[in-house]
């Protein structure tokens, strides 16, 4: 009896070719740099590695970067929710415009975006005689950084959700109204429980990048040494100086965080796996 | 507590997509609005619903001036077309919805609202799967469901967007008696929207034929098929022997040979 094969599926050795292929170069791309990063830290002992970390400089970028992140990823959330929310349950003039505005950060280079906040909140800047008089920095201090990983990352948590609520549609929000219900309550427990994974995922990417974003914050930062160095500027620092050591182990401290995002992701997915499939579009 | 709706007009940016209707419906009367697809019956019924809003004309209903009840104050049970149940919901959930998010005085307690929600899924014909997920159940218990979160608003007025539009024809059949049943039961003003005449006439007291963003007909459904009014009226009715003749002769073309 002949044996017929599935018509979407392909011969036996292309799969394989295909395979290879993809393996080869998700070893070259993805793994050997990863690989590298955590060998070239560990290359003199672990004990030397942490040195490298342990001084007072790494831990003030250490610290620096997570504070950054962690005022700027709740805010772009909570933006981006909005701007999502807007443009894809209701119809209004300008709506094109705004959805192109929020790409631009993806197609503006990084040292631009941070060169636009030199110049508005410098000190030959726009506002910057008015910020002095008020004593308030923002060039080469904590609120610049945080405002150029902003713009950096805004399109993030927006990028994800817009799809996905356009797809979702206004019926289960008109239902809810018609229900009796308000437009915060229709917000909590209508639309927001669609949204959450998608959600999830844009704030983990939006981290991600607010964690290792360069260009935008090396032109406002200053390279102040344990007070605006985040940890990829401290890193570039290090390598310059011929201190490999320190910066691959300040890298792989990044590359940790990095990893320890996908697998917070991976967990949270796999622990509801039942529930993402139930509001999965049936 | 009759429905008058005067004169309504209402233009997408596009289309207009009424075109100056009016008809008057009393309390308790099951109305159907028919005609084919853009012809402006399911925009007449998002506008009874508060989901919409005319740009001239006016809806009276219960001796309210109904375009100034905001949609969530109406106690409108609104039947979607893809029914729109809340996905990650359960059953229960999603029946009980409407009661829980009642401000909380007027809030029905947990205990209340669970006994509410066993009532409602007898009386659809669901006891037993108040745990499940709308994907885990077929399209008429989704349909059902859908119904049954409607009521428990316990509604002024039902509104009924294709209620059977994505069903098959032998469940479309026992849903649609079993529907007529409940409404005589509930007491309530009904509207459906379909495309099917033959359901119209048969499930409603009153039709309306609509075409074009105007009511070609509006009466029983004894008078229209007695009389029709306009041409359009005539070939509309006229419609199902029509078609099925046409389907039978091309069944014969193709087969014969």
């Amino acid at each position: 009896m002949k044996h017929w094969r599935s018509p979407t599926s392909d011969h036996p050795l292309t799969r394989l070719v295909f395979m290879l292929i993809a393996v080869s170069v998700v070893a070259t791309f993805l793994v050997l740099p990863l690989a590298t990063v955590f060998s070239e830290a560990l290359s003199k002992g672990f004990s030397v590695a942490w040195t490298a970390v342990d001084e007072p400089d790494a831990r003030a970028a250490i610290r620096l970067t997570l504070m950054v992140a962690a005022i700027a990823v709740p805010l772009n959330a909570a933006f981006g929710l909005a701007a999502s929310w807007a443009i894809a349950k209701f119809d209004f003039r300008g709506k094109q415009f705004l959805t192109t505005l929020i790409d631009l950060p993806f197609s503006i280079s990084p040292v631009v975006s941070g060169l636009i906040y030199v110049l508005i909140f410098g000190l030959q800047g726009w506002l910057g005689s008015t910020l002095r008089d008020w004593d308030f920095k923002v060039i080469f201090a904590l609120p610049g950084i945080v405002l150029a990983t902003m713009f950096v990352t805004f399109p993030f948590v927006v990028r994800e959700l817009i799809p996905l609520m356009t797809d979702q549609g206004r019926d289960e929000e008109e239902a809810a109204t018609s229900l009796g219900a308000s437009g915060f309550q229709t917000f909590l427990r209508v639309t927001l429980p669609n949204i959450k994974w998608g959600l999830l995922y844009g704030v983990l990417l939006c981290n991600a990048r607010a964690m290792g974003e360069f260009g935008a914050v090396s032109v406002v930062s200053g390279h102040i040494r344990g007070l605006t160095d985040t940890m990829p500027l401290h890193v570039e620092v290090l390598y310059n100086e011929y201190q490999y050591v320190g910066a691959f182990a300040v890298a792989s401290i990044l590359a940790l965080l990095a990893i320890l995002t996908l697998v917070f992701k991976s967990l949270l997915e796999w622990h509801f796996a039942d529930e993402i499939a139930a509001t999965h579009r049936h | 507590m009759s429905l008058v709706v005067d004169s309504v007009v209402k233009r997408f940016e596009r289309f207009p997509a009424l075109n100056g209707v009016s008809l008057t419906a009393p309390q308790g009367a099951f109305l159907a609005l028919v005609g084919p697809s853009g012809s402006g019956k399911t925009t007449l019924l998002r506008i009874l619903g508060g989901l919409e809003f005319p740009d001239s004309g006016s809806v009276h209903f219960a001796d309210l001036n109904w375009l100034d009840v905001p949609a969530r104050d109406r106690r409108a049970g609104f039947v979607f077309q893809q029914y729109a149940l809340f996905k990650h919901m359960t059953v229960a959930q999603n029946i009980g919805f409407g009661l829980s998010v009642r401000p909380r005085r007027q809030r029905p307690s947990r205990r209340e609202i669970a006994r509410r929600v066993e009532e409602l899924l007898a009386l659809v014909q669901l006891e037993g799967f108040a745990k499940r997920y709308p994907n885990q159940l077929s399209g008429g218990q989704r349909q059902r469901v859908a119904l049954a979160r409607a009521l428990a608003i316990e509604p002024r007025l039902l509104l009924l967007d294709e209620p059977f539009g994505a069903l098959d024809a032998k469940v479309r059949k026992e849903l649609r008696g079993w529907l007529r049943a409940l409404h005589e039961r509930m007491g309530i003003t009904s509207v459906f929207v379909t495309h099917d005449q033959e359901e119209a006439f048969a499930l409603a007291d009153l039709v309306a034929i609509m075409n074009a963003g105007k009511i070609e007909q509006y009466g029983t459904p004894e008078d229209v098929r007695r009389a029709p009014k306009t041409a359009f009226v005539a070939e509309f009715l006229e419609i199902v022997p029509h078609q099925k003749s046409a389907a039978g002769q091309y069944r014969n073309d193709r087969y014969s040979t």
